[in-house]
């Protein structure tokens, strides 16, 4: 008996709340994470200049700080804070989904190798640059590393499922035993470049492995966003098939859910997903595992609520665990995926123990 | 920790071709030098015909009192001269010795910087018995001095350390005029790497930060201590005017990408397009060329300097210093 069914059995004979509710009350939470996230940094704009800087002030009565706050609040604090809601949203949203796909509540694009296939592929390419064939590939300087990061994610979500499929089955035991291995190898090949790296190398392999929201942009921003629009998208046409899948597989497939369909388009979408996320900011662990899990025990467990509401409740996370990396240590800034592991790991241990008993462990 | 555990069998075998050669150099001799280390220790040095080097500031040290042809080996940091070291067996990166692979070239001196490693390493290279300077690594004109003649000493080459050590001081002394001339210091910041967006900046007590100093700039991050990512909105708050980083290849490719980095294009460095790209090891490997370094810094950071710049002669690089 998983979480999930434990889940809808105890939602079927209690309150179950709306879906337009539920939805409305995370969105005035992310909004007012997002209007709080916005008045704090290291450049520090004071809450008394910020409609100045916000530009809802006319140009005179501005002051004279106005131009700077305008251009830090533009150039930088907003596309990051934009950023950190997506991709908060991409990370819990994608676990959300792959929890449904595989009916275990423990299944997260982290743990079947997917990040970690990402992040060999990015660490690949820092140690490629300071090479004499990264002079060769040197104008991607800007583009190698989320191109390589996405590649990395897409290809190990390609090879474990070739693995887990034949004769157009796919086993999900097999994909997330094949996902545990493709982890290891690929930690083992982070390894490799961690010996071969210099200093300089291994710091940036490291910071990067940590996960970070630097350097967002309203370029990185938009196209995380249009990722997050196709996956809305998805969203509403998998939702119901997901709930009947929690079934089985050969029940959903008696009740018209094209089961195979519904697989691959689940684990392309998953593998852009967390593609996307992790050659924007690196890697950031527990999003994706601590956001489906709560809210499953906040509002059950039917998609048709809980993958929308994931991702809202994963941009709040992430914006708030964004804000405190960014100005705790200011002017350095920490690695976000400290955060995230510091407050979602000991969380999700709680969970576990609450949970222990009613699924049977 | 493999290679300590493999090397097991080398060491017992070095020790005891070590032994044989003490016999016959019979210890305590007048042509014995003990000499202080890093770590306090006194090191007693019989022989010094086959040195290995590792630091890159070392190497350049040896190859300017003329003692290349001692050299039997150097690491990977070890990048000039060329021509010095081109020919000479690597034992690979400093923190990433391989004991088998120090031990195996057979050094009667191993000179090495006081952040070589790993622990292991060291520790097996301890006990087989072959002496081990470590060099301290101090950040300052006078540890720069020390750091010359305290090689110098051990290879027994005082008189040569002195000139070094004498030519090094007067090119820091022309450096100081030099930098007496600047009527209004720049704040710098000197920018490890850019990766994915984030950069990671030089604080206190870097090699990086005294750079900027000697160069008659100020050190725009001061918030922290060692090389840390930093927040892009911090960079923009830090107000920095120039801009300080290692050569990778194309310069101007990595100019462009200072530039569009929302941090550093709101920045005086960008408005003005102040950047400044060199050698890794010129720059921050604190040799006998770092015054040069610091000159050169100095002329990119204040044109109006550069004509005095280009008087500033580096004594150390014409020095003759050889035996």
């Amino acid at each position: 008996m998983t979480v999930m069914e434990i889940g809808r059995r105890r939602v079927a004979r209690s309150f179950r709340p709306r879906s337009g509710v539920t939805l409305a009350v995370l969105l005035v939470l992310l909004l007012i994470c997002l209007a709080l996230a916005l008045t704090v940094g290291a450049a520090g704009i004071p809450l008394s200049r910020l409609p100045a800087a916000l530009g809802l002030l006319p140009a005179a009565d501005a002051g004279p700080m106005a131009a700077r706050d305008q251009m830090v609040l533009w150039s930088i604090r907003l596309p990051r804070i934009l950023t950190a809601a997506i991709v908060g949203s991409l990370l819990a949203a994608s676990g959300a989904l792959m929890q449904g796909l595989f009916r275990n509540p423990l299944a997260d694009p982290a743990l079947v190798g997917v990040s970690s296939g990402g992040a060999f592929a990015a660490a690949s390419s820092i140690v490629l640059l300071d090479h004499a064939l990264g002079d060769n590939l040197r104008f991607l300087q800007d583009h190698l590393l989320p191109v390589a990061a996405f590649a990395g994610s897409l290809v190990t979500t390609i090879a474990l499922y070739r693995i887990a499929s034949r004769a157009g089955r796919t086993s999900i035991a097999l994909f997330l035993l094949a996902g545990l291995a493709i982890a290891a190898i690929a930690n083992a090949g982070i390894g490799v470049l961690v010996y071969l790296a210099d200093d300089r190398q291994l710091r940036d392999i490291t910071f990067w492995m940590m996960g970070s929201l630097s350097g967002a942009n309203w370029a990185k921003a938009s196209s995380t966003a249009l990722v997050l629009l196709i996956a809305l998208a998805v969203f509403v046409k998998v939702a119901r098939h997901l709930d009947l899948l929690v079934l089985g597989e050969s029940e959903a497939f008696h009740t018209g859910v094209d089961v195979e369909r519904l697989k691959r388009l689940s684990i392309v979408l998953v593998s852009l997903m967390t593609g996307v996320a992790v050659s924007v900011c690196g890697v950031i662990g527990f999003v994706g595992i601590v956001v489906p899990h709560l809210l499953r025990l906040l509002i059950g467990p039917s998609h048709r609520l809980l993958l929308p509401a994931s991702a809202c409740l994963g941009a709040v996370m992430l914006v708030a665990a964004d804000t405190v990396a960014r100005t705790i240590v200011a002017p350095a800034e920490m690695p976000i995926g400290i955060l995230t592991a510091a407050i979602g790991a000991p969380f999700f241990l709680v969970i576990l123990l609450r949970q222990r008993k009613l699924v049977g462990l | 920790m493999i290679a300590a555990i493999l090397s097991k069998p080398a060491r017992y075998a070095i020790v005891s071709l070590l032994a044989s050669t003490v016999v016959t150099a019979s210890p305590g001799l007048a042509g014995d030098i003990a000499v202080r280390d890093a770590l306090g220790r006194e090191v007693v040095i019989a022989d010094t015909s086959r040195t290995l080097s590792i630091g890159g500031a070392i190497t350049e040290v040896l190859v300017a009192l003329g003692l290349e042809q001692r050299i039997t080996g150097i690491d990977s940091t070890s990048t000039y001269p060329p021509t010095a070291v081109k020919d000479k067996p690597n034992v690979g990166y400093l923190r990433q010795l391989s004991a088998e692979g120090v031990i195996g070239l057979n050094p009667t001196l191993i000179l090495a910087m006081d952040s070589a490693g790993p622990k292991q390493t060291m520790q097996a290279i301890e006990s087989a018995k072959i002496p081990l300077v470590l060099i301290p690594e101090k950040l300052t004109e006078q540890g720069l001095l020390d750091k010359i003649r305290l090689i110098g000493h051990a290879m027994n080459a005082d008189a040569s350390a002195n000139c070094l050590a004498t030519a090094v001081a007067e090119d820091f002394d022309q450096l100081r005029q030099l930098r007496a001339k600047i009527d209004r210091p720049l704040r710098v910041m000197f920018v490890m790497s850019l990766v994915n967006g984030q950069a990671m900046a030089a604080g206190r007590n870097t090699a990086a930060n005294e750079i900027i100093e000697l160069s008659g700039g100020v050190n725009a991050i001061d918030g922290y201590d060692g090389y840390k990512s930093i927040n892009d909105e911090a960079i923009v708050a830090a107000k920095p005017d120039a801009v300080l980083t290692i050569r990778r290849s194309r310069d101007t490719f990595e100019a462009d990408a200072f530039y569009a980095h929302p941090g550093f294009a709101l920045t005086p460095a960008a408005k003005n397009r102040v950047f400044v790209a060199m050698d890794g090891l010129y720059l921050l490997g604190f040799g006998p060329r770092t015054p040069a370094a610091a000159r050169d810094v100095a002329a990119t950071l204040y044109p109006q300097l550069a004509s005095q710049a280009g008087d500033f002669k580096p004594k150390a690089a014409s020095a003759v210093c050889r035996p």
